[in-house]
């Protein structure tokens, strides 16, 4: 498309062709109007001049018959800017007046009429037009009084040729602005399209130009301006989660492809081939871990698994979480330890059990022993617990580990975040994310406090809608503050 | 044991068919739903091992099918979708047992042969009896030799369910799943952890030991050595 082209299909330029006929249209009237009012005037002033000096006349022949009235008359018509007069006889003969010659039969038709005429003093051929009064005289006379409608010609040629100018410079003033305008408005566009182009382009950094006007055009960009902003903060996102992805899958992906090549370089005998292949097989049950706990979290964080979502008491599950890990803990010197009591949800059992199992791995894992303060009444290591507050749900795991400091607790909860300390432990790095997940899930949210010392991570979820309304009843009787706490201790 | 394995990734179905072969069993290959379908129906089969997806006929409708007709043959199902929701569905449909891809074929194997023996098996008994070990479901009590022995109830539990199972291999998510009733995956050793405990309980100080860690795959207690 040419620049010509490109310029005459904007909608600016449309649109102030459309403008410029519709002015132009107006002016045009608002000038003939003007002309016609003008021209009914001046034949107004006439026609009351005419009509005046008619009077004066027939008075004036009233007064001193004929003689009186050529006298008047030749007087009158040796002032400058004299009008018409003509006064015949019965045969028409000129008897007084200073017009030269009329239109043939003029004198005859009584009345108005407009004629060409020529004065008597005018040699010349050109014709004037002029408004004429015939009217009789007593006696058989006639007279003629008129006036020259050069005057009028002239007002009127006047305001015809400011019509076409002023349509001319309507025409022209509005070719250029709109011109001007759409350029202008094509230049902005433009910018914003090739900015468009080099975003789609894959930088998504670049933003669109946005003037001081503070105009439609600029609301507009700040508007794209913000919604670009917002995509590249999401887009950044995901790349942070894909080069996390990329990290976690990547690392054990390499080392197993390392672990093949070695042993296929260097294994000697078969015990060397089946250690190696052990350990790739150790090593892929981790991938497919780390991927099932994405895919576990992708699926919580979508809603996905509300499909199971059934009621049950989450101090069973508390429980049953303390019955499998306790053995686990203690070979690593740790006692773990469940303080349950009714707590009913409405929730996926499956999901919160393993929230709460990964808690306790992450408690196992970074939570070593705190010999100095273990004593004959020293408390637990790790405590589970599950408890009601009002219309929420607690369920938490507690340690006296080294803690995660406040700064990095809301970074924690992020998927494969492994805080600098504990990078050197296995594991994927998704215990939080995934009881982060759940939580959410469920309508929750996860806290990381400070245990004093350790961490104490807390899923807190709203109870069971079903059980909110008994406890309204349990609470009155101290049923739920009262009751001994069920106390799981295996030593 | 027969076995038909109905899977439509070809390499994985020849995989399996002489992994099965190798562990001394007979296995039938159909490749889409409908052969499945026409194969079951017309073989004698100890346990079907169907894909979830497959072309033609959907692995869940074909056991629909199959369950509709009064087939009672244990299925297997195997599907990419490893999450909870799916395995419920799955068993909702009339299958057995459902094992996420990827798995390991110690796993497999051992779920197949859990299967098979529960169709025409002794129904529940009340006493397991594997050596001079003895549990008794009813009063709990748990003796070796001369000695009574005290499990907490989950080593009892434990004992229970591999015991029921005896002379079987019986993988660390199948002791996940039937005796604490849970179906993820747990990132460290738990059920080695109860597994030793139990075994010191059960066979320490004892001449012949009955528990027995079958490497890559899991745990099998019988009388007798390997």
């Amino acid at each position: 498309m040419t620049a010509f082209g490109k310029l005459i299909r904007t909608t600016a330029f449309r649109l102030t062709l459309a403008y410029l006929f519709l002015f132009a249209l107006f002016a045009a009237f608002l000038l003939g109007f003007f002309a016609w009012n003008t021209r009914r005037m001046v034949t107004e002033q006439i026609t009351e001049t005419v009509n005046a000096e008619t009077t004066e006349l027939d008075d004036e022949f009233a007064r001193g018959g004929l003689r009186g009235l050529v006298y008047a008359i030749e007087n009158r018509a040796l002032r400058p800017g004299a009008n018409l007069y003509l006064v015949t006889s019965t045969t028409g003969q000129a008897i007084a007046g200073n017009v030269g010659s009329l239109a043939p039969g003029v004198m005859g038709q009584l009345g108005w009429n407009e004629t060409v005429y020529r004065r008597l003093d005018e040699q010349a051929s050109n014709d004037h037009r002029a408004l004429v009064k015939v009217s009789d005289v007593p006696g058989g006379l006639r007279l003629l009084v008129g006036r020259d409608l050069e005057e009028r010609r002239r007002l009127f040629m006047i305001v015809a040729s400011a019509a076409q100018f002023s349509v001319l410079v309507v025409i022209v003033l509005g070719l250029a602005g709109g011109v001007f305008v759409a350029r202008r408005v094509l230049r902005r566009i433009d910018a914003m399209t090739g900015t468009a182009q080099r975003i789609m382009a894959g930088n998504l950094s670049e933003r669109l130009p946005v003037g001081r006007s503070g105009d439609e055009i600029d609301r507009l960009a700040d508007n794209l301006n913000a919604m670009l902003e917002r995509i590249e903060a999401l887009m950044s996102g995901l790349k942070e989660v894909s080069d996390n992805i990329a990290h976690d899958l990547k690392t054990p992906l390499t080392r197993l492809r390392n672990r093949s090549e070695e042993a296929l370089a260097s294994a000697k005998n078969e015990s060397e081939y089946r250690a190696a292949l052990e350990r790739t097989i150790e090593e892929s049950d981790g991938l497919i871990r780390t991927f099932n706990a994405l895919l576990m979290i992708a699926r919580a964080e979508s809603g996905q698994a509300r499909d199971n979502m059934t009621n049950f008491d989450a101090a069973d599950v508390a429980a049953g979480i303390q019955d499998l890990y306790e053995p686990l803990a203690e070979d690593k010197g740790l006692i773990l330890r469940a303080t349950a009591a009714e707590t009913p949800v409405h929730g996926n059992r499956e999901l919160i059990s393993q929230a709460l199992a990964n808690l306790v791995e992450n408690a196992i894992k970074y939570g070593p022993p705190n010999m100095a303060a273990k004593g004959p009444t020293a408390g637990p290591d790790i405590s589970i617990e599950a408890r009601r507050d009002g219309e929420r749900i607690l369920l938490s795991v507690a340690d006296r580990g080294p803690g995660i400091p406040e700064a990095d607790r809301q970074r924690a909860i992020e998927r494969f975040v492994r805080l600098e300390a504990s990078r050197t432990q296995p594991g994927s790095g998704l215990g939080l994310s995934l009881a982060s997940a759940v939580a959410t899930l469920h309508g929750g949210e996860l806290h990381l406090d400070d245990n004093k010392p350790g961490l104490k991570v807390t899923i807190s979820i709203p109870v069971a809608p079903l059980a909110a309304g008994t406890a309204s009843r349990s609470r009155e009787t101290g049923l739920v503050n009262e009751a001994p706490a069920v106390e799981h201790r295996m030593a | 044991m027969r076995l038909l394995i109905i899977e439509d990734d070809r390499e994985s179905a020849d995989y399996l068919m002489k992994a099965f072969r190798e562990a001394g069993h007979v296995a039938d290959h159909a490749a889409d739903g409908e052969e499945g379908l026409a194969l079951a129906d017309s073989g004698d089969y100890n346990v079907l091992v169907v894909d979830r997806m497959l072309p033609k006929r959907d692995g869940l409708s074909l056991i629909g099918e199959l369950r509709e007709k009064g087939d009672q043959t244990p299925v297997l199902i195997l599907s990419a979708l490893g999450q909870v929701d799916d395995r419920i569905r799955g068993l909702r449909a009339g299958g057995d047992d459902y094992l996420p891809k990827p798995y390991s074929f110690a796993e497999l194997l051992a779920r197949v042969e859990v299967l098979s023996r529960r169709t025409g098996g002794p129904a529940e008994e009340t006493t397991y009896r594997v050596g001079d070990l003895e549990l008794d479901r009813l009063s709990h009590r748990v003796v070796r030799g001369q000695d009574e022995l005290t499990l907490q109830p989950r080593e009892f539990r434990l004992l229970e369910y591999l015991m029921k199972h005896a002379g079987q291999v019986v993988t660390r998510t199948m002791l996940l799943e039937n005796v604490w009733d849970y179906h993820f995956d747990p990132q460290t050793n738990v059920i080695d952890v109860h597994i030793s405990r139990l075994r010191s309980k059960i066979d320490k100080g004892q001449e012949k030991p009955l528990l027995h860690t079958i490497r890559g795959a899991g745990y099998m207690i019988r009388d007798g050595v390997r």
